[in-house]
């Protein structure tokens, strides 16, 4: 009986990937998922898919109730049930489906056709796990393959022909023994950081933070996805630039100015000193509306780009996510340094419908 | 709180049964089971069926049941199928006085599956009967492939409420079995065998292309006097399935009458259950200890929650009201015509009728036939009956009407044909072209469209032709048309006539 059910709920579960596959820009671009998640999933919220038929309209039509109150007072609000369920129609449920993050992952990779990601050759890391796979022909009692045993002394017996029909006795000699053994395999373990860095000026405002959210939401998504241990970090600049937790990261806001370059500083820095990228595969993104204070800070911006972090970042993306106030100049500036370069990737969020083609630019280079 | 095991609950069944049955309930045998939640979730997830077919939508029922028992929202405390022997699901974790009560419950319920006209017709060995549909679904599975099994079913499920319930009374043509070949039936004219030399003169070819003319002429079935409700079984006679398509067609029509009469009867069903096991529990079973629990459980059982029509209450209060109106004589010509308040309260010819008057209506009554009998003013008022209905300025639920005549309307309207539209083949011939064509009889409610156009899509991936569906939107005669690609809407000119 358990395994039945089994089945149909793993069939569900394919369907429920379906939908999540089919609705993937709806859920990126309106950011439902973001806050749904676990430590190993996330929970989608589905309408309980239905199966069509003939049906009544009944929004509009009510239905009869029981109890208190004078015409005019609310029933239930917004309750479809009603006297519904007296007849056949059961009223709709949203249903909360787990999804794993890898999983999630893997549905967004399908769809965005992102390459899988080759880590940068360097002095790999490698780790060592033992799994017991093996078999052998001696080793300890503890370890006795009994099934394999037993197996190897009925195959005996029946060539040697000691095997009787009517009394069959097995009995394993030394030579039947086999053992389970541990087999070592080498894991190339490769470590990630994703530094993020948000513009909190004055005129990006909460709409433009939410674009960022997401965006992070989805980009954590697929590297985790990609390498066994992601670390994130995140940075928040005005005129000045400090680190905070992330929390702080998506509340924040600061009025003032705006000085690229005291963010580009930190994350030199902090690469410098904590992300040796021989050991790391570093990601920074960078999401700002694209106002920078003058006086020679975008060039200073870009000498730090081409000599300290370039150098030793996987990707660096530059996100820029239009608000009414920024002027939008720096992606322009970028773009005439670094078009050439493999490792930069700018894209213009104009509103949320673009984060699936933003993240789509950030991913697919495969770095 | 502990585990009741099921060896100390078999003399409680015993006593309890004896009970049951010294009252004048009559059911046949009832087999118990004791599950844990998982298990009678799943069960439950089946329909009571735990060998049904392998189907996604019985997965998300489980899903969404594992999910809210596991919120506390919402527990299945005993589960009852139709069958002889009747199977009963009880709970585990249930405390001893609440198997006691649903228990009596348990009984109550196979008495009204045995009894009750409207069940005349199911299967009484559905438990097996679902089995093998399970089976054969299964080995289509192996034959044919998951997807394309499952996604015949789904298309199935599509129109499954398009049954005719009068059939009940005279008996569903059970699903036909498998037949030899998966070939539809061909469109060829039949030859006879011949040598190449001797063809065209023993069938001569003026002759075949008569016949193949004729038979491409008549190219729907013909509708032998107007429409047909059973849609259903229309279409396992008529469509151009192959035949494993067309047995699984015959399957879930033979559930979907075979569940019909629970949803016909959900109200006195649940109704005539709660009654008996008040009353089995409260003159037999009951010790004083267990008095409040049960007090509890069976008020939780009867709650009435805002803007909802809990049926188990509705149910119960009724044959209760119907009870006393019988014992007392509030009933026939000279009661109906005395309309002295005082007279009609203090009304009592002692005549005492009242059990066994609710016994005569358990076995020959539905839920609409019920309410619209016995469903009086002074039951609407004492019950606090309502109707409700959106009001559009705020976008919430308000009570509309607490008049009698109103409710009653409402309420009866819900539970015409259980609540689905009324709507029937009315042409397989539609413009002489073999296309289908589908009449909605409108009664006030329009179709949901969203919905319509799907379940369209449904029906002409069974009839493989274009399909039609003649309903009415905004007052209107509306003719909406799929082919298999593009879905059409046209305006009709005739009146409509709700």
């Amino acid at each position: 009986m358990v395994q039945r059910i089994d089945r149909d709920l793993s069939r569900f579960r394919q369907v429920v990937r379906g939908i999540v596959k089919k609705e993937l820009r709806k859920y990126m671009s309106t950011g439902e998922l973001v806050g749904r998640q676990g430590k190993d999933f996330v929970s989608i919220p589905i309408r309980q898919i239905e199966i069509p038929t003939f049906r009544h309209e009944t929004r509009k039509f009510g239905g009869v109730g029981q109890g208190e109150g004078e015409p005019g007072s609310p029933v239930a609000p917004g309750d479809e049930a009603g006297a519904g369920q007296a007849g056949s129609a059961a009223g709709e449920h949203l249903l909360e489906v787990d999804v794993a993050l890898e999983e999630l992952a893997r549905i967004l990779g399908d769809e965005l056709e992102l390459p899988n990601i080759r880590p940068r050759a360097k002095d790999v890391v490698e780790a060592e796990h033992g799994r017991f796979s093996g078999i052998h022909r001696n080793g300890p009692e503890s370890l006795r393959h009994f099934k394999r045993t037993y197996r190897e002394a009925l195959r005996r017996q029946v060539a040697s022909g000691a095997y009787n029909f009517d009394n069959p006795v097995i009995i394993p000699i030394k030579e039947d023994r086999r053992y389970r053994s541990r087999r070592t395999i080498h894991a190339p373990e490769t470590n990630a950081v994703i530094v993020y860095v948000m513009d909190v000026s004055g005129s990006m405002g909460d709409e433009q933070k939410d674009v960022v959210r997401s965006e992070s939401f989805w980009i954590n998504t697929w590297l985790r996805h990609q390498y066994k241990g992601v670390v994130t970090r995140f940075i928040v600049h005005d005129a000045e630039a400090r680190e905070v937790d992330e929390h702080t990261f998506f509340h924040t806001r600061e009025s003032g100015g705006t000085r690229i370059s005291s963010a580009y500083q930190l994350v030199a820095r902090m690469i410098d000193e904590e992300f040796p990228a021989s050991e790391w595969n570093i990601y920074v993104f960078h999401f700002s509306d694209g106002d920078n204070w003058g006086g020679g800070d975008t060039q200073t911006c870009v000498g730090l780009l081409r000599d300290k972090i370039l150098p030793a970042t996987n990707l660096f993306g530059y996100g820029q996510v239009a608000s009414p106030y920024g002027s939008g100049a720096f992606i322009n500036d970028l773009a005439g340094q670094f078009s050439g370069a493999e490792n930069v990737v700018l894209a213009e969020i104009a509103n949320r419908e673009e984060i699936y083609s933003s993240i789509k630019l950030f991913l697919g280079k495969g770095r | 709180m502990s585990m009741v095991s099921m060896e100390e609950l078999a003399p409680i069944i015993r006593e309890i049964e004896g009970h049951a049955r010294n009252f004048g309930l009559d059911f046949f045998p009832v087999s118990f089971e004791m599950l844990d939640d998982e298990q009678i979730n799943m069960v439950a997830s089946y329909g009571g069926f735990p060998t049904r077919y392998p189907h996604w939508r019985f997965g998300m029922q489980y899903e969404y049941m594992q999910k809210s028992y596991g919120y506390g929202l919402h527990k299945i405390y005993e589960m009852v199928i139709n069958n002889n022997p009747c199977y009963a699901y009880l709970l585990n974790s249930n405390q001893l006085v609440d198997q006691k009560l649903v228990i009596a419950h348990v009984f109550a319920h196979c008495d009204f599956f045995k009894n009750n006209a409207y069940f005349r017709g199911t299967n009484r060995r559905m438990m097996d009967e679902l089995a093998n549909h399970g089976n054969r679904i299964h080995d289509y599975m192996a034959r044919y492939g998951q997807n394309e099994v499952e996604d015949f079913i789904d298309t199935c499920s599509s129109i499954e409420n398009l049954i005719d319930t009068r059939l009940l009374f005279e008996g569903i043509a059970r699903s036909r079995g498998q037949a030899q070949s998966d070939e539809p039936p061909s469109r060829d004219v039949p030859r006879l065998r011949s040598k190449s030399y001797m063809e065209s003169f023993i069938n001569p070819p003026e002759y075949i292309a008569a016949r193949q003319r004729e038979m491409d002429d008549a190219k729907g079935p013909a509708l032998a006097g107007g429409e047909v409700k059973d849609v259903l079984g229309f279409l396992i006679e008529h469509a151009p399935l192959p035949n494993w398509k067309r047995d699984i067609l015959a399957m879930l029509r033979e559930e979907a009458y075979y569940f019909a009469p629970q949803a016909q009867t959900k109200i006195m069903n649940e109704g005539w259950a709660s009654y008996w096991h008040e009353k089995i529990m409260t003159r037999c079973v009951l010790n004083a200890s267990e008095l409040i629990d049960f007090a509890d459980h069976h008020s939780s059982t009867l709650a009435v929650h805002p803007g909802q029509l809990n049926p188990y209450k509705l149910g119960y209060e009724l044959f209760h009201d119907i009870e006393r109106r019988w014992d007392t004589g509030r009933f026939g010509k000279e009661y109906e015509e005395c309309d002295d308040i005082a007279t009609r309260a203090s009304w009592d010819r002692r005549t005492g009728q009242g059990l066994e008057k609710i016994f005569q209506v358990r076995a020959i009554y539905n839920d609409m036939t019920f309410v619209d009998e016995f469903l009086t003013e002074e039951f609407c008022r004492e019950q606090k009956l309502f109707t409700y209905s959106l009001n559009e300025r705020n976008n919430r639920y308000e009570v509309a009407d607490r008049g009698f005549a109103a409710v009653k309307e409402k309420l009866l309207f819900s539970l015409t044909n259980m609540g689905h539209p009324h709507i029937a083949v009315a042409d397989a011939n539609y413009d002489n072209r073999g296309e289908l064509l589908l009449k909605h009889s409108f009664d006030g409610l329009e179709l949901r469209r969203d919905f319509a156009t799907a379940t369209l899509e449904a029906l002409q991936r069974i009839w493989s032709r274009p399909v039609h569906l003649e309903t009415v939107a905004q007052q209107a005669p509306l003719l909406l048309s799929y082919d298999g690609t593009r879905h059409t809407e046209r305006a009709l000119t005739a009146e409509v006539t709700a």
